[in-house]
């Protein structure tokens, strides 16, 4: 007789995922860099094209690697929040200049402030590629021995900072 | 004033869903005939104010009024009338009033031509209908009105998504959603008789008609989108194992099991459980697939709405729905006995393996579309399942189906010795591997194994047909008796079935020989330039600014020839839209019953120069073919006489009360 | 005017996260014979758009998907196998870039889960048959016997009525 409670027992399994589901979100991409040294890279850096930046420049120190460009909007509104980070001095703020206008993004940083640290021109994309963007802006927490620690995909806002990005920062910090 | 008065029609609506669910129901119970007679009257007045709704928000669309949120979103001026009438069902909102106003004329239909069963019956599957109509009209009531006002007014509407301003398109969701809500017809004589404890060939005999017409509408449905998808989207594909995609096909393939039951439990009485768990299955897949296209569960091209807050709305309904009616299923099925033995070997059990296999079919293609969500939820990982593996699996079980439906047909009820089906089919598997052998020998160095399969399995279908047929005429020789055996009760389900298996027969060719065979070329062209394809020739003239009621087009112009002789002039657009300005692709077609020719337009490359796509689709309209043949057996299934209304009454009165008294006596 | 085609591209990216369909995508890429097309061509048709989820990397309209189809090209023009073009992607983007689940532990739920329901289904459908052929010989009680004895009876008489 219980096999007759199969199709509902099966049924309530389901529904136990679908509501899991709801909460889930089946858009984003979980980086598998995570965990990972951060890709090699060389690139001119957006300031000044005779000069270049590579990860090892980055690695030593906890950093933070912030993906944008000036045709994102969702970067203009991150903006802020990436000023206010950077004021905090807790960490070093990299920048990777993704498939922008040279021009077009220093003059941004000009009119909009540069909480970055230092930037590299990412004109072609490729490395942005290595690095496993699909929706800029992305971020990146590294810690000082280069290992990628921590992706958020989407523009930050003091919420994701102050409860994501601050509290990593501080642990990595203190522990390498 | 209208959209207020659309609203309160709606809440209207809703009250009487209220009534029509609780009395007749309770009525039956209690044996209280004056609330059983309310069912009717109730289902009427339920229509009537939800008619009177849909109206309200017609014409709302209809005159601009852009005061109502959704209108503001959906609506504009420009839009030519047919699209402001179909963009009423155009999304979110809009789409759950059209599911409504379906729901409640399907529930007045069975009210109106239900007129020889017992009132308790009757009563029951209205109330249950009413019960899903008062889950619709609450959601959106409650979540999802479409009569919402908005201030300020904004002058013009956001207009229709230029993806759906297209006829085939418009009528795509009303006939899925005949066929959704059509389910929930047998659904709920399904309830009906787990409830009342009766679930005997009578039963069967009523819930056949509506299933079929239900699944023949959805089979259309499913049809019409594949065939938009493939002259719309510009790219040559039909079908892609979308999410939403996958929630219309589950049902169909469940009720396609469902109305195979119910022809056994009709006739031989058996495999009643099975129908009743088919009849729950089939329309819970239909809700299943309104969570999915609404909650944001899974990414899909279709999702209407992708709102977890109202997803969590319809997962309660489903709770109530689907665990209300499997409960009452663990409960109440226990009881039901069982009908007429059969032995291992007979077409009950070939029918039984056909409808497990369609359930296989229907679990893995769940399987798949809920991966992700799976996986995830589980902590697994992130995957993706596409294509490639929908793929893969439906082309390893389908070919077993198919075998099946060759012989069932031909096998006897109860018993059937194997070997005299075996000598009967001999000349069936002959001709079948013969021409398998034959045409994947030729093209052998192509690869094309899966195309002499699919001949295999095409000859196979149509050769057992008619050896079915020939046994079936044996005592009615000659075009006479032919006709006479047509005329005949009965007839309409058995050459039903026969259209409805040949069109699949044709569907196999179709999806084979279009995916195995079809030539794409990507090229970039200037004007004047020609090209080889498939050998045809291919001259691009160039392109032109062509305006439209509400685009702008660029039109290019390629001829086509073959041998020397023009066979088409393509003219395949890419089109600004004034509103929304998304550019989207019109193809150029020469539609063929071998084949199609099919150009889609690019980018503008500089000089005169575009960008465009070729294709060559050997027997790609077979795929639509065959499922308009098979919408059409199931109209002969449905239309034979044995289900007229007056035929479905003259049962003897003796019979009846004897099976009544018998089948009492056992669910107690 | 590249810059300028993919400026408005990208602008179409930002602002309509819904599927671009419309345009097709077309690169003409150039390949030593229809062969080396069809197989590149079969290879991102396999690959899932991350801009456009919906849409394979062979239909994407996205800037990424221009930019990974550049990729992909690049890898199969050096001479890279598909298990190696398909580990640089997966490297950088995770399973869910492959359309076709890849078949390890993980996923053999996935893979073999439909074998195992057909052979659980041929499993019911011989003990169903077994099950009721069995039952349907012995089911009837006594005392249905009596009142179907009784019923036959009745119709019998009325039958026989001249």
């Amino acid at each position: 007789m219980a096999r007759y409670l199969v199709p509902l027992g099966i049924f309530l399994v389901l529904v136990a995922f679908l509501y899991r589901g709801l909460s889930l979100d089946p858009k984003l991409v979980p980086s598998p860099l995570v965990g990972k040294p951060m890709p090699a890279f060389t690139l001119t850096r957006l300031q000044d094209p005779n000069t270049t930046i590579s990860d090892t420049d980055i690695k030593g120190k906890v950093a933070v690697l912030n993906i944008w460009a000036t045709w994102c909007v969702s970067c203009r509104a991150e903006h802020g929040a990436l000023l206010e980070l950077a004021k905090t001095g807790k960490v070093d703020i990299y920048g990777l200049n993704y498939k922008d206008e040279r021009a077009a993004a220093q003059q941004w940083l000009r009119q909009l402030g540069d909480p970055y640290v230092a930037n590299a021109f990412d004109d072609t994309g490729r490395v942005g590629i290595d690095w496993g963007v699909y929706g800029a802006p992305e971020t990146f927490v590294i810690d000082s021995q280069g290992i990628i620690r921590h992706k958020h995909v989407g523009p930050l806002t003091a919420e994701v900072i102050n409860e994501q990005i601050l509290p990593l920062v501080a642990k990595l910090q203190t522990s390498p | 004033m209208i959209p207020e008065l659309g609203n309160f029609a709606l809440i209207l609506a809703l009250c009487l869903s209220l009534v029509l669910a609780i009395f007749p129901m309770v009525g039956s119970l209690n044996n209280t005939p004056g609330w059983m007679a309310m069912a009717r009257p109730a289902a009427w007045g339920q229509f009537f104010f939800t008619a009177l709704s849909f109206a309200c928000l017609v014409n709302a669309f209809l005159t601009n009024d852009f005061s109502v949120h959704y209108v503001a979103l959906h609506g504009n001026t420009q839009l030519p009338i047919i699209y402001k009438i179909s963009a009423v069902w155009g999304a979110h909102e809009g789409s759950l009033l059209l599911w409504a106003l379906i729901l409640s004329g399907w529930t007045v239909a069975v009210s109106r031509l239900s007129r020889k069963l017992p009132i308790e019956v009757v009563a029951r599957v209205l109330s249950v209908m009413g019960m899903v109509a008062i889950g619709f009209m609450s959601f959106m009531l409650f979540t999802s009105n479409p009569f919402d006002r908005r201030f300020p007014v904004p002058l013009e509407g956001g207009d229709l998504n230029p993806l759906l301003q297209d006829f085939g398109l418009a009528i795509h969701p009303p006939m899925l959603y005949m066929g959704y809500v059509g389910l929930s017809v047998a659904f709920s004589f399904a309830i009906a008789a787990l409830i009342g404890g009766k679930l005997d060939a009578a039963w069967a005999r009523w819930s056949r008609p509506w299933t079929t017409v239900a699944w023949v509408f959805l089979t259309i449905g499913i049809t019409l989108g594949s065939w938009w998808a493939y002259y719309e989207l510009g790219w040559g594909g039909w079908w892609f194992w979308d999410p939403v995609e996958n929630a219309s096909f589950m049902p169909w393939l469940a009720a396609t099991a469902l109305i195979h039951s119910l022809a056994v439990t009709e006739k031989r009485g058996a495999f009643k459980r099975w129908t009743v768990l088919l009849a729950l299955l089939a329309f819970s897949l239909s809700l299943l697939g309104t969570f999915l296209v609404r909650s944001g569960v899974l990414t899909s091209v279709h999702s209407f709405a992708a709102d977890p807050a109202r997803g969590l709305f319809i997962l309660i309904f489903l709770c109530i729905v689907i665990g209300g009616s499997l409960a009452l299923y663990a409960w109440r099925a226990p009881a039901v006995s069982s009908g007429g033995g059969f032995d291992l070997f007979s077409r009950e059990t070939l029918l039984l393996g056909n409808n497990l296999l369609l359930i296989v079919i229907t679990a893995f293609i769940l399987l798949g579309t809920l991966a992700p969500l799976i996986y995830d939820a589980m902590g697994w990982g992130k995957i993706s399942v596409g294509f490639p593996w929908f793929s893969a699996m439906f082309v390893i079980f389908t070919p077993f189906l198919a075998l099946l439906m060759g012989i069932g047909p031909l096998a006897r009820w109860k018993r059937q010795d194997p070997a005299d089906l075996a000598r009967q089919l001999r000349i069936a598997l002959l001709l079948s591997l013969g021409a398998g052998i034959l045409l994947a020998l030729p093209l052998l160095h192509e690869g094309s194994l899966s195309a002499g399969l699919a001949v295999a399995l095409s000859v196979w279908l149509v050769s057992t047909q008619f050896l079915s047929l020939r046994q079936r005429l044996k005592y009615r020789k000659g075009l006479t008796g032919l006709l006479r055996d047509l005329g005949s009760r009965g007839s309409g389900s058995y050459y039903g079935m026969l259209v409805a298996h040949f069109g699949i027969a044709v569907f196999i060719i179709g999806i084979t020989f279009v995916t195995q065979f079809d030539v794409e070329k990507d090229v970039r062209m200037s004007p004047g330039q020609s090209l080889e394809l498939a050998g045809h020739t291919f001259t691009f003239e160039g392109v032109e600014v062509v305006p439209g009621p509400n685009y702008s087009a660029h039109q290019g112009s390629i001829r086509v020839y073959k041998d020397g002789d023009e066979v088409a002039l393509l003219q395949p657009q890419k089109r600004t839209y004034l509103v929304q300005t998304k550019p989207m692709t019109e193809a150029g077609i020469d539609a063929g019953f071998t084949r199609d020719i099919y150009v889609s337009l690019g980018e503008a490359l500089g000089g005169g120069d575009w960008s465009l796509r070729l294709y060559y689709k050997p027997f790609v309209r077979w795929i639509w073919l065959g499922g308009i043949l098979i919408a059409i057996g199931g109209l002969l299934a449905a239309s034979d006489r044995r289900y007229r209304i007056k035929d479905l009454a003259t049962e003897p009165a003796a019979t009846t009360a004897a099976a009544r008294k018998l089948a009492s006596a056992r669910s107690s | 005017m590249m810059k300028n085609f993919l400026t408005t591209l990208t602008i179409l990216l930002v602002l309509g996260s819904g599927p671009l369909h419309a345009t097709a995508t077309l690169e003409s890429f150039k390949f030593a014979d229809a062969a080396a097309e069809q197989h590149f061509k079969d290879l991102i048709a396999e690959l899932r758009c991350l801009v456009c989820q919906n849409q394979s990397l062979a239909d994407s309209d996205a800037e990424l998907a221009h930019d990974l189809r550049a990729e992909v090209y690049e890898m199969v023009q050096a001479g890279k196998s598909d298990e190696e073009i398909v580990e640089f992607l997966v490297a950088r983007y995770g399973d869910f870039v492959l359309y076709k689940p890849p078949v390890k532990p993980s996923t053999y739920l996935l893979w073999f889960g439909p074998f195992a329901l057909m052979l659980l289904a041929g499993v019911l459908l011989l003990r169903a048959v077994r099950r009721q052929k069995r039952s349907a010989t012995a089911e009837i009680s006594d005392a249905d016997r009596k009142r179907l004895d009784d019923l036959l009876g009745e119709r019998n008489s009325g039958e026989q009525k001249p």
